[in-house]
């Protein structure tokens, strides 16, 4: 039980003015859509608005728009004043934080602790980041006056709205590319106010359009033909399904993927920063990331002690109100996503691994799945091989460091991998043999812009962030 | 001309340093520009493909694992080789293909040069494509470039010797191994290349080289699982698009060059690893 009670501290909702219902932002304005659906608050399935479900035609209006803006202001511009535009982005995305923040975790229900100090500064910090290449391409290794690839399609995830909108349009519009981007079906709250930003830093018209939608919005968005490169964040089915649609075309596309990254402690690893490393590794944004460390993997003699840690520290995590400034845990994003994890979660109870969750109240509106741990998992249950995308931990044992390294890479993904230990050659040994795109080390789930990350295998193609991301939306040749 | 029989050489597979027939039994004619019988070349199956694929799996934790310096050394010792095969590697274009003694001479020497060039850059892609990162906080943070793991070659048909040769330095100099198709018309100065190969201290199973028919085998390289990028170039419509549908179903990286030498042929069948570490005391 807590040792404190906590009053409750909740983030005031006033700063954010909601509308009752959204256009797409195309070519500088917004336009009406054809039809509409609801956008939910996941912590009381409350509707907060009405959004605009893209249909083929507004993809070709958005796309037409991009072209226009790519050819006749965009591509033309110098990269220094491309720069400046960024830099504009970049501030007004800090003086307007807290109003994204208390958005942002209104429509994706995670804590306003996570939206306020991670999404949205490092938002602001992508574009910040991104502004100062606009202008020094030619020293990003691909030779003089490299060239964009024109118009990008970018399609992006619930689980960080604004922030994986910033891993795709920054860099984009750094290299001289224009966008149509696609916010998640249930988190286009944020995009839409960002169209807000675009105006205010008075971007021209069309170099950035956003159209709002689902799944069919998005392989409209793939399919047209006047696309030159696809970014995408998703789930790895969908990067396949991808990868096939352009199979025949010339399109270009960076993939973020999937993942079930192993999180390894070795038995010389610093016992209390591991436990809190474990718990931020799964736990952060209720496991709704690419990347969490879902899979621990405990050196045999270390794991009982670890493992009763762990239990104590996880009867401290406060699940609740996201808007409070106390909760750790906040609401799944959606009812579809609940399904899943408590699908998954079954599977683990049905193949004989053993639940856990520290006592704790979920509000009875809204969507809420308890922190939960299973143990005496085996390489070949389900939930040591699938995504769960949720707050839901799987432990399994080793004895060698070699049985570490194997069990670690014996999945199809490949995107990131956790290490604690204090010895520095065991570190970098492992990190050397791990296959996996990020490798964090006596820390995880962390992100800066000019740290590249991205997926070995089935994660994904390529990397976003750093002058490896940067790459990616310039033309290797010529 | 004298009275004294010639031996004529069997050309046969290159799988985990030996050199097999196709398990399938089949061979196909090698002819000359006039339809001379040149030579019986073995027509590969997709079994001996998976056995290629095991043995450049097994020779992968190997050959990435050696240092740099060695990898350097290995392929340079391999023009070394290359260097003694000239005149047998002249004689096999001109044979076949019918170009002039002159032209067949020009693509040998550009052959090794290249080669060379890419052996020299084993010890210095992580100083161009690796970074460390000034994150914002207490953390030391840096990028490496590593091998992709198992690559696939489907050898240009426009010249039997350098488009391969093209194509498999950059990918072995950073500490992949491959399973290569040699140019299908004309496969022998492949398979000498094998042997030039296998006489260079190059580990087993880090190259092995098929021959065989294009169309039959491509579309397995294309699903095989365990196959982690494919070079392609030259492979055209509607073929190209059949391989990268088949090759999304484990998200292979597949590419395809104009024949221009550069690092970012060798990085285009790597991946960038990040690495994080907190700084305190």
């Amino acid at each position: 039980m807590s040792i404190f009670e906590y009053a409750p501290a909740p983030e005031s909702r006033a700063i954010v003015t909601i509308k009752p219902s959204y256009g797409h932002f195309i070519n500088g304005g917004f336009v009406e859509g054809l039809s509409v659906f609801p956008t939910l608050n996941p912590a009381t399935e409350e509707t907060l608005s009405q959004i605009s479900l893209g249909s083929i035609a507004d993809v070709d209006r958005a796309v037409a728009a991009a072209r226009v803006a790519y050819e006749s202001a965009w591509s033309k511009m110098s990269g220094r004043e491309r720069g400046k535009y960024l830099f504009r982005v970049a501030r007004i995305l800090q003086e307007r934080a807290r109003e994204f923040a208390v958005l942002e975790s209104l429509d994706n229900g995670k804590p306003i602790r996570e939206s306020r100090d991670v999404d949205i500064p490092l938002a602001a910090a992508h574009f910040f980041y991104h502004a100062g290449w606009a202008d020094k391409l030619d020293y990003a290794g691909l030779g003089n006056s490299p060239k964009p690839h024109g118009v990008t399609g970018q399609i992006i995830p619930w689980n960080f709205p604004l922030l994986m909108l910033a891993w795709k349009i920054a860099p984009a519009l750094a290299t001289g590319n224009t966008v149509v981007l696609k916010p998640a079906e249930t988190t286009s709250l944020t995009a839409l106010l960002f169209a807000e930003v675009c105006q205010q830093a008075d971007l021209p018209h069309g170099v950035v359009n956003i159209v709002t939608g689902d799944g069919t919005t998005g392989s409209a968005l793939v399919d047209h033909p006047g696309i030159d490169k696809i970014a995408f964040t998703g789930s790895t089915q969908v990067g396949k399904e991808i990868a096939r649609a352009i199979a025949s075309t010339t399109k270009k596309a960076t993939l973020e993927l999937g993942g079930k990254a192993a999180n390894i402690v070795f038995d010389d690893a610093p016992i209390d920063e591991t436990v809190e490393g474990i718990v931020n590794g799964i736990f952060f944004n209720q496991g709704h990331v690419c990347c969490a460390g879902s899979r621990l993997l405990l050196q045999e003699n270390i794991s009982e002690e670890i493992l009763s840690k762990l239990k104590v520290r996880m009867a401290q995590i406060r699940v609740g109100d996201p808007l409070d400034k106390n909760t750790d845990l906040g609401a799944i994003n959606s009812s579809a996503q609940l399904d899943k994890i408590r699908e998954l979660s079954s599977a683990g109870d049905a193949e004989g691994a053993e639940r856990w969750s520290p006592p704790c109240d979920l509000p009875s509106r809204g969507f809420w799945f308890a922190p939960t741990i299973f143990t005496g998992v085996t390489q070949a249950h389900r939930i040591a091989r699938e995504e769960i995308f949720g707050p839901v931990l799987s432990v399994l044992t080793f004895r060698t460091p070699q049985e570490a390294i194997e069990k670690a890479n014996n999945t199809p993904y490949g995107l990131s991998a956790g290490i604690w230990s204090e010895k520095g050659s065991r570190i970098l040994w492992a990190a050397q043999q791990l296959k996996a795109g990020v490798i964090w080390a006596n820390t995880f789930n962390k992100f800066d812009p000019a740290s590249p990350f991205g997926g070995y295998k089935e994660s994904g193609w390529g990397r976003e962030g750093g002058r490896h991301g940067l790459t990616a939306y310039l033309k290797s040749e010529g | 001309m004298n009275e004294r029989l010639e031996v004529n050489k069997t050309y046969k597979l290159f799988i985990g340093g030996a050199f097999p027939r196709s398990e399938s039994g089949r061979t196909y004619e090698i002819n000359n520009q006039s339809g001379d019988f040149i030579a019986n070349a073995c027509l590969a199956s997709r079994k001996d493909l998976r056995d290629a694929v095991v043995a450049s799996r097994n020779a992968q934790p190997k050959w990435s694992s050696a240092t740099a310096y060695n990898r350097g050394q290995i392929l340079y010792r391999i023009a070394e080789m290359l260097e003694g095969r000239k005149d047998q590697l002249i004689q096999e274009i001109t044979h076949i293909d019918g170009v002039s003694q002159s032209a067949a001479q020009d693509e040998v020497i550009k052959t090794i040069d290249r080669w060379v060039w890419y052996a020299g850059w084993s010890d210095k892609l992580s100083s161009i494509a690796g970074s460390t990162n000034p994150v914002s906080g207490p953390f030391y943070n840096f990028t490496i470039p590593e091998p992709l793991g198992v690559v696939g070659v489907i050898a240009p048909e426009s010249s039997a010797l350098l488009g391969l040769i093209e194509a498999l330095a950059p990918i072995i100099v950073s500490g992949n191994t491959v399973v290569a198709l040699a140019n299908s018309h004309n496969p022998l100065p492949a398979i000498t290349f094998a042997e030039v190969l296998a006489t260079s201290d190059l580990p087993a199973g880090v190259v092995n080289v098929l021959t065989g028919k294009k169309q039959e085998l491509a579309p397995w390289f294309a699903s095989h699982m365990d196959i982690d990028g494919l070079d392609v170039s030259e492979i055209e419509e509607p073929l190209l698009a059949d391989i990268k549908v088949a090759g999304a179903e484990n998200l292979k990286r597949i590419r395809t060059f104009s024949d221009e030498a550069s690092p970012q042929r060798i990085l285009a069948f790597m991946e960038a690893k990040t690495i994080w570490h907190p700084i305190g005391v």
